[in-house]
């Protein structure tokens, strides 16, 4: 009895060990990611670096101005497309079931989150570089709406599904027509799992460079035109970090940190809303 | 009565004539006091035939119980009333449910105005949890489209004294309908379902979530609601269907075995199942 009981003890205390290492390796990379792009970019931020254009390769100082604010455009274009088109998709294949063609859009939208961003990025510039004749703002926004669209539709999906249908049934009993039911109970019930799933979104996109390199293109300089090439953070860092200079490979770190604190701090403050939203 | 006596006078014309008039008298204050009659009723799930031909009429501000085992098709039946049945998918419905002589089911007949007629309490409290108690409460007209707050408020008020909730929530309107207690929100649902003033309540076991206090309370509600509004009421308590209803529908394996007043259908049964049943001999 004891020796089992021993044994017992002996599994348990293995498995917790195993879990702790699995626990401790994922936040030992997160920890890691995190603190070397703090270490090598936070250092060289300075208002200068925030608010300045960048200069000609070897002269000292500017900024990332132009790129920071880029990719805020292209990113809020690609969420006014990409928004509408991912939640009504995801309200469509919940809400009206009966169409039978919800699990094979939702098995589309799975594939479309593994195609690899920069077979997106070829793709919006035959979709719309081409035909415009010219690098854009607004290409790069298709691009990055392909990749936010099925991110957007799963989360969806999840917030809507965890709406119990008591209340659908609630409000269909009021005599409320179906869509109103929709829009004034099953959406606002689901929103802050819908703002987090679009949040999420936002965060993937801001973060892709890949899609940006023949759609957005870069830019030196101010643009604010959705018809013009633009700058944004991640093409930038691409450039200045496979750049021959020193200066270029810090400014990479300290614009990956600036991209890395954009991110956080958007979540960080959804989740506040949010919760401060649930607690009324 | 009086066609005996005229008949003893021989008068046998002025007889009948009186009689066929007191038939007639009879049959129309019957039909005034009747608020929905279904006739012919059957639902299928598929190829489960759940709800058998049943015929049934629903007095005006009455209480009519309807009483079973499970999965004998009382609930289902129940949701029939109002169309809800028809958001299962794979259901099917035929034959007749007359609202005020107008089918429910008839070509051209929203299901959305239906529900506006007759409303419904379901199982478990179903308060709208991103609304305030006021807001749950004129639910029904503000997902409509009603903005007036004068107009809203008075509902408010109106319906949550009707549902006797008033009192306990009046201090903190705005607090949420998910804090509530069980029972209280249960109250809630209730007065939500009263605001839009629908002809027909129908409550599928409104209690049954609830502590024997909550339940009183409902109860002595349902006593002072069935004033207004007529009142179906499915229940898996026999004793709260003697209690709160004025007349009791037994069903069984999707059938209705016997239809009557309360106080008959539980003192004296006319068929075997229905005894077994009220006696607790099965089920």
């Amino acid at each position: 009895m004891t020796a089992r009981y021993r044994y017992r003890k002996f599994v348990e205390w293995a498995n917790w060990i195993g879990m702790l290492c699995c626990i401790s390796i994922t936040v030992f990379f997160l920890v890691a990611i995190l603190g070397y792009v703090l270490v090598k970019g936070a250092g060289y931020i300075n208002w200068e670096f925030l608010t300045a254009l960048p200069v000609p390769a070897g002269e000292s100082g500017g900024g990332i101005a132009n790129a920071l604010v880029g990719s805020l455009l292209v990113v809020l274009i690609a969420s006014l497309m990409a928004l509408p088109i991912g939640i009504g998709a995801a309200i469509f294949i919940n809400e009206f079931p009966s169409h039978g063609t919800g699990r094979t859009i939702r098995f589309l939208a799975e594939v479309l989150t593994g195609v690899p961003s920069i077979v997106v990025g070829l793709f919006a510039y035959d979709l719309v570089v081409r035909p415009m004749g010219g690098f854009s703002a607004f290409a790069g926004s298709v691009a990055y709406a392909f990749i936010m669209v099925p991110i957007i539709l799963i989360s969806a999906h999840e917030a809507l599904r965890l709406v119990p249908d008591s209340l659908r049934e609630a409000s269909l009993a009021l005599g409320v027509p179906k869509w109103r039911t929709i829009l004034g109970v099953v959406v606002p019930v689901s929103s802050p799992a819908l703002i987090t799933g679009v949040v999420l979104a936002i965060s993937r996109a801001l973060g892709e460079a890949a899609p940006m390199l023949f759609t957005a293109f870069g830019n030196s300089f101010w643009s604010l035109s959705p018809g013009k090439p633009v700058a944004t953070v991640p093409l930038l860092i691409y450039t200045y970090a496979t750049g021959p200079y020193e200066d270029w490979h810090r400014k990479a770190w300290a614009a990956s940190f600036v991209l890395l604190m954009v991110v956080l701090v958007t979540s960080v403050l959804t989740r506040a809303f949010l919760r401060g939203k649930t607690n009324e | 009565m009086n066609s005996e006596t005229y008949a003893v006078q021989g008068n046998f014309d002025k007889a009948r004539s009186l009689a066929v008039k007191e038939v007639s008298q009879v049959v129309k204050e019957a039909t005034d006091t009747v608020r929905m009659r279904v006739e012919g009723l059957s639902v299928y799930y598929g190829k489960l035939h759940a709800v058998k031909q049943v015929n049934l009429s629903i007095a005006t501000n009455k209480v009519t119980a309807l009483i079973g085992p499970s999965g004998c098709g009382k609930s289902t039946f129940l949701r029939c009333l109002n169309r809800m049945h028809e958001l299962t998918p794979g259901a099917r419905v035929e034959g007749k449910v007359l609202l005020d002589e107008q089918d429910l089911y008839g070509a051209g007949v929203d299901p959305v105005d239906v529900r506006r007629r007759v409303g419904m309490v379901f199982q478990k409290p179903n308060p709208f949890p991103n609304m305030s108690v006021h807001d749950n409460v004129v639910a029904g007209f503000k997902l409509n489209g009603t903005r007036d707050r004068k107009v809203l408020d008075e509902v408010a008020e109106k319906s949550l004294r009707g549902a006797a909730l008033w009192d306990e929530v009046k201090d903190d309107l705005q607090k949420s309908g998910a804090s509530l207690s069980g029972g209280q929100q249960q109250r809630l649902c209730i007065a939500r379902a009263l605001a839009v003033n629908p002809e027909v309540l129908l409550m599928d076991e409104p209690c049954s979530a609830l502590d024997p206090i909550a339940t009183t309370k409902i109860e002595e509600l349902i006593h002072e609601l069935k004033e207004q509004v007529t009142i179906v009421i499915v229940t898996h308590n026999m004793q709260q269907a003697a209690r709160v209803s004025d007349f009791t529908a037994f069903f069984y394996l999707g059938e209705l075995i016997e239809f009557g007043d309360t106080g008959k259908l539980f003192t004296l049964p006319e068929k075997r199942q229905t005894e077994d049943y009220i006696t607790g001999r099965f089920g």
